[in-house]
């Protein structure tokens, strides 16, 4: 149930017992208004809304999604315009999209159909990951209803407006959640992404045409912009931070779970919200944007652009919070460590995330994620060598920027934040401890 | 190929919802391995065919993607997949494979020799604040404790000694 810190807007129905995945469900809450709105407003202006309302995508890179849809969707080239929506929801820490999709599939039907309007859009894809296969149930179902019902097919509640929405399968490659990834996996080839410039989706996205590719969160939100407005909803949250997010603690605390909330400080969120550490122990490091994001310390004095310094306690739990500690609040996966865990072991755990995920695509992340695993792992196991930080350090500075796309800064930006923030740490345990891990059970990587 | 007729039709069903033919690759070898537990070198060609492609290029979408798997990875008839990334680890998570493992007689990453189970790491399953987590065919298991992993066995055996047709 929802803590009263929350304010739940997206989720305002999610666990509630009276409501169910039933279209007849969401229809008794109000469902589908907003889309009936939507329809008689000019598709240019539900743009303008989204923009005024500063709505910022909830994947991971923040980008405004006004801005998209208004200015970068290329409408002169007479191409059909396609929507996608990304729910290959994969980077460690992050299960937001999981309960929308799951709890409540009309909202995010219900926003995309709107997300389509505004963009002129008459085929959608909702891209699930494989192993969500109850969701793609659910939301198949979904759409089968809204288009009994009239929200979808040919001429939408008398609008003269058409679109389908194709639920599209994934099949176990993190890498599909990089848009262009996505759209090569869509055309039915590998998932490997596309070079930008000039692959802009936005511009050359799916079979060459503009394509709209939004997060789950992002296009439930926009059901709410249209039911109050862009104007109320910019209200909401903290300029350049507008909305609620969906925040997804896990790792070490007494209460772990998703907590719908607006901008609050660390401290109320971890102790307030989640309970704190678990008994006897201490919050040691949080990765506070999913597994790529750099890991922040708990006794770190962090300095704003200001020169103003503050504490791990004190930072601000929303996009420009996190980015003034130096990380980034990414797709809101929060992953909690205390003084149980090792650091090192954490990191390879991480590694070996990665180095599994590589596409293979580029050959700085493809090799380097590997040997940074195998690196990690043998200094983990009692092989460690006098040069493997140093060498982590330095493959890292050769993967990060030297790929296609920005995952090969998932593998270096761990690597520099734990090392950089924990290396001491590191150079003890390997020292003391040359014939094995630790505990063993408690290991974070594999023997 | 012999294909059950409810898989042919939603085979067919599914290619004119793409605007290319090609894209709908994913989903026909998804239903194809739902059926026949793995996608064979027939299938490939049939898919080709199916949707005007070249079989190496529906091989290459074979190789790609781990959740498709060929005849020497064919999965068992229980398909368990624990998740070994951070938060579930942080969580047990290797004791629960471990746990596993002992109980069914299988190495992680392998099948029981009987073919009954097939017991997996999984990355990231994103159900991080309910973690260890364990997904078995398609059901999720939330807050697997190693201690109390009885529930959980009884669950994949039953699902063992249960008819072909109820699992599929």
């Amino acid at each position: 149930m929802a803590h009263p810190k929350e304010n739940r807007i997206l989720l305002k129905h999610a666990d509630e017992d009276y409501f169910s995945t039933d279209i007849d469900c969401y229809l008794k809450y109000d469902g589908y208004e907003a889309l009936k709105k939507a329809l008689t407003m000019k598709p240019e202006d539900i743009r303008l809304q989204v923009k005024a309302s500063g709505l910022r995508g909830r994947g991971g890179a923040g980008f405004p999604c006004g801005v998209k849809w208004h200015d970068l969707v290329d409408r002169k080239s007479g191409k059909p315009i396609y929507l996608i929506c990304n729910a290959d929801e994969s980077e460690p820490g992050t299960f937001k999209d999981r309960q929308l999709i799951h709890k409540d599939p009309h909202q995010l039907i219900e926003g995309t159909i709107i997300s389509s309007f505004a963009n002129d859009v008459n085929l959608a894809f909702i891209y699930i990951r494989e192993e969500m296969p109850l969701g793609a149930k659910i939301l198949q179902k979904a759409v089968d209803e809204a288009h009994e019902k009239g929200f979808l097919g040919k001429n939408i509640q008398g609008s003269g407006y058409d679109l389908e929405i194709v639920v599209h399968r994934g099949a176990g490659a993190y890498i599909c959640g990089e848009e262009t990834g996505l759209i090569e996996s869509l055309e039915g080839k590998r998932a490997y992404p596309r070079i930008k410039p000039p692959f802009f989706p936005a511009a050359k996205g799916v079979y060459q045409c503009p394509t709209v590719v939004n997060n789950v969160e992002t296009l439930c939100n926009v059901v709410h912009i249209i039911n109050m407005g862009g104007e109320e909803f910019a209200k909401i949250g903290r300029p350049n931070n507008t909305g609620t997010r969906i925040w997804c603690v896990s790792g070490m605390v007494q209460n772990p779970g998703y907590y719908e909330i607006e901008p609050m400080t660390m401290k109320e969120l971890l102790y307030d919200v989640c309970g704190g550490p678990l008994p006897g122990r201490k919050l040691k490091a949080v990765v506070p944007g999913g597994g790529s994001m750099k890991i922040l310390d708990t006794e770190e004095t962090y300095k704003d652009r200001d020169g103003n310094e503050f504490s791990f306690d004190d930072i601000i739990v929303d996009y420009d919070g996190i980015m003034a500690a130096g990380s980034m609040s990414g797709s809101s996966g929060m992953m909690v460590m205390d003084d149980s865990i090792d650091i090192l072991e954490a990191l390879g755990n991480l590694l070996a995330f990665y180095a599994h995920e590589s596409c293979g695509q580029c050959t700085p992340c493809r090799e380097g994620s590997l040997w940074t695993k195998k690196i990690t792992a043998r200094m983990c196991t009692g092989g460690a060598r006098d040069e493997d930080l140093d060498l982590l350090m330095d493959l890292a500075k050769n993967i990060g920027g030297r790929t296609v796309c920005p995952m090969g800064y998932s593998t270096t930006w761990p690597i520099e934040s734990y090392v950089g923030k924990f290396r001491e740490e590191m150079e003890a345990k390997v020292k003391s401890n040359s014939c094995g891990m630790t505990n063993f059970d408690e290991r974070l990587i594999e023997k | 190929m012999n294909l059950s007729p409810a898989t042919i039709d939603r085979i067919e069903n599914t290619i004119p919802k793409y605007p290319d033919k090609r894209s709908a690759v994913m989903m026909l070898l998804h239903y194809i391995q739902d059926e026949q537990g793995y996608i064979s070198n027939q299938a490939i060609e049939w898919v080709a065919e199916k949707l005007d492609m070249q079989p190496i290029n529906v091989l290459s979408v074979v190789t790609f993607f781990p959740y498709y798997r060929q005849e020497d990875q064919k999965i068992g008839k229980v398909h368990v997949r624990v998740c070994r990334t951070l938060s579930c680890a942080m969580r047990g998570a290797y004791k629960v494979g471990d746990e596993l493992s002992k109980k069914f007689g299988c190495k992680v990453g392998h099948s029981t020799e009987d073919g009954n189970v097939t017991l997996e790491y999984a990355e990231c399953l994103a159900a991080c604040g309910t973690g260890p987590v364990v997904l078995v065919d398609e059901d999720l298991y939330e807050n697997i404790e190693a201690n109390k992993l009885s529930g959980l066995i009884d669950e994949i055996e039953r699902r063992v000694s249960a008819p072909e047709e109820a699992t599929a």
